[in-house]
């Protein structure tokens, strides 16, 4: 006697513990075997892009800082940048330090949150994510004294930062610079080696390099497949091109190269963040010409970084009034999730929130 | 550092292929006519010397009196970028203009969220629906009919 089976089809979310946030993944299950996925999102669409046609140049960069709300700073870092290519502003050498500071920083934090969460959709239950967290809390402390808030800083300004670092916070900046391998090389102890984590991520959820590329993926994910490409390096921004630092590269494309690649960043991070205070000089932060009321020529620019999670890029058409004509962010996370697909089918259940895990997505930045 | 190409040498390599295919350039960026864009694409991505085989970034723009879709492509093996824009037609009732899918992957969700949210339509998509508002949703968006 042959057993009838038939294909189900769950819905996985929008309130789902491991889904990150208010994401939706329609999964059609043959047994334990996933046989086709498709990501359904845009419960936290907030209108971002129109709300930029009614603000000033400075005032969206407070909206910048809703999109991906685990690394507010680089959101601000390429508003600024694209508002200074188009409205062409010279920024501040020590804004710009300060500038690639918290970028760096703010991608430590990014990595760590992605680590902790990827680990807890693992199965790894809290622990990881508590040590995760409590060096990101460090993180959010070093923000707190250089611009008063813990999540959404508004931090920069076309043409440099909006104040200087106070004296305090440079000590407990050499305190944390000190202190943070340490902290990364208990990681790599607890996790890299762990035969369970290596069981679960290995081999699982590969997509060939040649594809990612053709997808427009970026990031981590991108690197992860042994593709050399970071704007940091390859589009140098800011002065990316004065500090030295390598580039951390994997090529299994699996969860684990994700998480390993991610894990050699933050050690790649602290390197720049070293190399940025031994550079830093006194001076202003941002110039004094640059008008509150920025007012770009008429035209369009398209700036780019590498965020923490991959390229994020603004492209915004001015028409010469205060506010911009048109304003559109291309979200890493959003286009990412385009090969969520090809990483899942094929794979079982308890995979497929791992290898959505290693992707590591923001909603708030995927919906904006 | 990844050098923008300009309009005018993006807009010789094409022409040296599709003639017909531009319809102006200027500093940063080269139009290319909407019915020649598949063409242009699928020879933007093969042939070695432009080799785009990354796609940036898909935005459109609403000018009142036509839609604008822009695309941002770059050569990850010459390290170099390109800005091409594509005009949808005249006026503002239908606009439309070739899927790039079949040569670029990475064009999947971000056409469907130009479809959504500014209602260019792509034609060739294998799924275009919307992406963040609801299936009945009234309009889109992002178009300049929506005021304050």
């Amino acid at each position: 006697m042959t057993l009838r089976t038939e294909p189900v089809t769950i819905n996985i979310g929008p309130h789902h513990p491991s889904t990150h946030g208010v994401f939706r993944l329609r999964v059609t299950f043959d047994g334990e075997v996933i046989v086709d996925a498709e990501p359904v999102f845009g419960y936290l669409h907030r209108g971002t892009e129109k709300l930029a046609e009614e603000r000033t140049y400075v005032q969206f960069v407070t909206l910048t800082d809703r999109m991906d709300y685990v690394a507010s700073m680089t959101n601000n870092q390429g508003w600024v940048l694209a508002v200074e290519k188009l409205a062409g502003i010279t920024p501040s050498p020590r804004g710009v330090w300060l500038r690639m500071i918290s970028a760096e920083l703010q991608r430590i934090a990014s990595h760590l949150v992605a680590i902790g969460f990827f680990l807890q959709d693992l199965g790894a239950f809290a622990t990881p994510l508590m040590y995760t967290m409590r060096e990101r809390e460090r993180i959010l402390d070093l923000f707190e004294i250089l611009c008063g808030a813990r999540i959404t800083y508004s931090y920069m300004r076309p043409g440099g930062v909006f104040q200087d670092a106070p004296q305090e916070f440079w000590p407990r900046l050499d305190t944390f610079l000190k202190e943070m391998p340490h902290y990364v090389d208990e990681y790599e102890r607890l996790i890299s080696g762990n035969e369970i984590v290596l069981v679960r991520t290995k081999g699982i959820g590969k997509v060939p390099a040649d594809t990612l590329i053709n997808a427009s993926a970026s990031g981590p994910i991108l690197r992860a497949a042994g593709v050399d490409w970071d704007l940091r390096k390859k589009d140098p921004y800011e002065f990316y091109d004065r500090v030295k630092f390598d580039l951390p590269l994997a090529k299994e494309s699996d969860n684990f190269a994700r998480y390993i690649v991610r894990i050699q960043e933050m050690r790649e991070s602290l390197k720049i963040v070293t190399h940025c205070k031994e550079q830093i000089e006194p001076g202003p932060v941002r110039p004094k010409e640059v008008p509150f009321l920025v007012r770009p020529p008429r035209g369009d620019a398209y700036a780019h970084i590498e965020a923490p999670k991959g390229e994020l890029g603004y492209y915004v058409v001015s028409d010469g009034s205060i506010a911009p004509y048109r304003c559109h962010v291309r979200a890493p996370s959003f286009i990412n999730l385009t090969l969520l697909r090809d990483m899942l089918v094929g794979w079982k259940v308890a995979d497929m929130i791992v290898t959505f895990g290693s992707i590591d997505i923001n909603m708030g930045e995927v919906d904006r | 550092m990844t050098t923008s190409l300009r309009g005018e040498q993006v807009a010789s390599m094409i022409s040296a292929f599709a003639h017909e295919a531009v319809a102006g350039h200027n500093e940063g960026s080269v139009w290319v006519g909407a019915e020649s864009w598949p063409a242009v694409a699928r020879q933007l991505h093969d042939r070695p010397e432009t080799d785009f085989k990354y796609l940036s970034s898909i935005s459109a723009v609403d000018y009142i009196d036509h839609f604008e879709v822009v695309y941002h492509l770059v050569s990850l093996r010459h390290n170099h970028g390109a800005v091409v824009k594509i005009r949808c037609g005249e006026g503002r009732s239908d606009p439309v203009i070739p899927s790039c899918m079949p040569v670029w992957r990475g064009a999947e969700l971000q056409e469907r969220e130009a479809y959504d949210l500014m209602g260019v339509r792509f034609e060739g998509h294998p799924n275009l629906k919307r992406v963040m508002l609801w299936e009945g949703f009234p309009g889109h968006p992002h178009r300049k009919d929506f005021l304050r």
